[in-house]
């Protein structure tokens, strides 16, 4: 069977697919949501730089699994601490990454695991400390083989 | 249900002195951005939550996101405080939890 559009039909499926692909393309053609998860981690504030000292590979040649440490400098007593740490990829699909959750207990404000990178990018990590103020570092990556099932 | 593997740096420690954990628990992490060979897009499966308790009291947590790299390995430390349990729990998407569990001797 041969199909055979008149030019009605043509007009109306060229219209489709063209808003499929502005759609699809967009997204990733524009910066992911990362600034906006910062904004929505600090509540507006601009962090400071330093503190916070993110340790990963210059360049990565598998973007599947990324060792990534965050260390941030504090006393991490109950009168000064670091509660929270926001790690976020602004080269990814989507923004976050890991959020680290810390308290008193924890001694140090220091861990580590892998991430996943879908291409060459920039890391941020953004530490909230229990005095309200805001650190940050970032890092970038070299990915050659992008992670994310690119 | 996956086995953890936990690794406490030191099974016995001074009060105030650091331990650092060491768990990797193997789980897909389905980033929900894969598509199958249909062009299907697989529906996303990860451990959203890590949760580190020493006695019932949290330590240290973690939320995770799609970013987080397959069979999640995650290392932090903690502050030797008392002896007792030190539970680490992941939490699926789809609610279920893997837990698993490590004795720690304080002096």
């Amino acid at each position: 069977m041969t199909l055979i559009f008149n030019r009605r039909q043509v007009l109306a499926y060229s219209a489709a697919a063209a808003a499929v692909l502005s759609g699809t393309i967009k997204p990733a053609a524009a910066a992911n949501d990362s600034a906006e998860l910062i904004k929505k981690f600090t509540g507006g504030k601009t962090p400071q730089q330093g503190r916070v000292k993110l340790d990963l590979p210059e360049i990565a040649e598998n973007g599947n699994t990324v060792p990534m440490t965050v260390v941030v400098e504090s006393p991490m007593t109950e009168q000064s601490y670091v509660s929270d740490v926001m790690v976020v990829a602004d080269g990814n699909p989507n923004g976050g990454v890991v959020t680290f959750h810390f308290s008193p207990a924890s001694g140090v404000a220091e861990a580590n695991t892998r991430i996943r990178l879908a291409t060459s990018q920039d890391i941020i990590a953004v530490a909230k400390m229990n005095d309200g103020s805001f650190f940050m570092a970032s890092k970038p990556v070299k990915v050659t083989i992008g992670g994310c099932g690119g | 249900m996956a086995v953890p593997r936990i690794k406490l740096d030191r099974k016995e420690a001074k009060k105030g002195e650091l331990v650092e954990v060491k768990a990797l628990v193997s789980h897909v992490m389905e980033s929900g951005q894969r598509k199958d060979s249909a062009g299907k897009t697989i529906p996303r499966k990860i451990l959203n939550k890590f949760t580190c308790t020493v006695n019932g009291k949290a330590v240290f947590s973690a939320d995770f996101e799609p970013a987080v790299a397959a069979n999640p390995y995650i290392q932090f430390k903690f502050k030797a405080q008392e002896s007792g349990k030190v539970e680490l729990t992941w939490t699926d998407d789809d609610g279920s939890k893997i837990v698993g569990e490590e004795t720690i001797t304080v002096t």
